[in-house]
């Protein structure tokens, strides 16, 4: 199956602002078809798509807290039906927030321990390589991808965390260069150290670190491509 | 006559507060000794059309529903609600 035959749908909303980088590695580096799918357009039924992403951002200004808005905008209501039916859905910074906040994905974005934004490469631990989102990544291995945050300080109570351990749906952690997952490799407070999780049925994730900034050697690291690579994977194997 | 619903979100006592340590800290340092804790929160008002055909639902409710659905996160936020 030709990559081209691969169609992504790449949601926008106002204040989007990743989204013209994810276009761009998937449609030139990966040689996918992506389109845009504006937040208001009456797509009723998102399944021509293969998979859809929530690029990052700050989507309605963060106003009343981080994705809330758009969370509760048209095209999400479809995405809901979409991932709902087992669509493929990543969701990257903001676009993790959205998932959130649109009870796709368990627990909540806290401010940064720090309570500044967070803007610098980071390296991550990967938990689970058998999802959609990490079938081609080696098992156990160790990604470099930037973040660029205010709010992801990733909380949820005691039992939403062993939920999500016992599905395996910790699919990133944040850690040090030899994959040690360390406090001081916590670059925001988040909660075990989190950086990705899944839905239970493992269709569904949102990580908060950006694989398109990280998918082109001149961006200093092609670790990000490997997610991607693995949607493609996981599609054409399908 | 119209109505409106004054809301306040605050944080769960349990959720650490960033923004009220900041604040609380700067305080301290302009000499607030006797300020213990701060916590920061969000104050949103509703403002209600009249109810001409005095069919609809009772404001409380919907303001209610509107507060847990949309203007807080349960999870981290708890909001009270009064009615003027």
């Amino acid at each position: 199956m030709d990559n081209k035959k691969i169609k992504a749908g790449i949601t926008v909303f106002p204040g989007s602002n990743c989204d013209a980088d994810v276009y761009r590695v998937l449609n030139s580096v990966f040689g996918v078809n992506a389109s845009f799918i504006w937040h208001k357009d009456e797509i009723k039924d998102l399944k021509k798509y293969d998979f859809i992403v929530i690029p990052g951002g700050f989507s309605y200004g963060d106003y009343l807290r981080s994705g809330a808005l758009a969370a509760r905008s048209p095209v999400m209501e479809s995405v809901k039906d979409y991932a709902a039916k087992g669509g493929i859905t990543l969701g990257i910074c903001n676009g993790f927030q959205i998932l959130l906040e649109a009870g796709l994905l368990d627990g909540v974005m806290l401010a940064n321990r720090s309570l500044k934004f967070e803007c610098k490469d980071v390296y991550l631990k990967t938990l689970n390589t058998e999802t959609p989102f990490t079938c081609a990544v080696e098992k156990g291995a160790v990604l470099k991808m930037p973040i660029a945050h205010h709010d992801g300080n990733y909380f949820a109570t005691e039992s939403l965390i062993s939920g999500l351990d016992g599905k395996k749906s910790i699919i990133f952690k944040y850690c040090d260069e030899k994959g040690g997952i360390t406090a001081g490799s916590n670059p925001n407070g988040s909660i075990r150290n989190i950086a990705g999780i899944s839905n239970s049925a493992g269709n569904v994730m949102g990580l908060m670190p950006h694989p398109e900034r990280s998918s082109e050697k001149i961006l200093g690291s092609e670790d990000g491509g490997w997610i991607f690579k693995s949607i493609i994977k996981y599609i054409k194997e399908k | 006559m119209a109505k409106k619903a004054f809301i306040k979100v605050v944080l769960k006592e349990e959720v650490l507060d960033p923004q009220g340590k900041a604040v609380l800290s700067v305080l301290k340092s302009s000499g607030y000794g006797n300020v213990k804790d701060v916590r920061v929160g969000k104050y949103i008002e509703l403002d209600f059309n009249e109810d001409k055909s005095g069919k609809r639902r009772p404001l409380e409710e919907e303001a209610e529903e509107i507060s847990e659905k949309v203007l807080s996160n349960p999870l981290i936020e708890e909001f009270s609600i009064e009615i003027k």
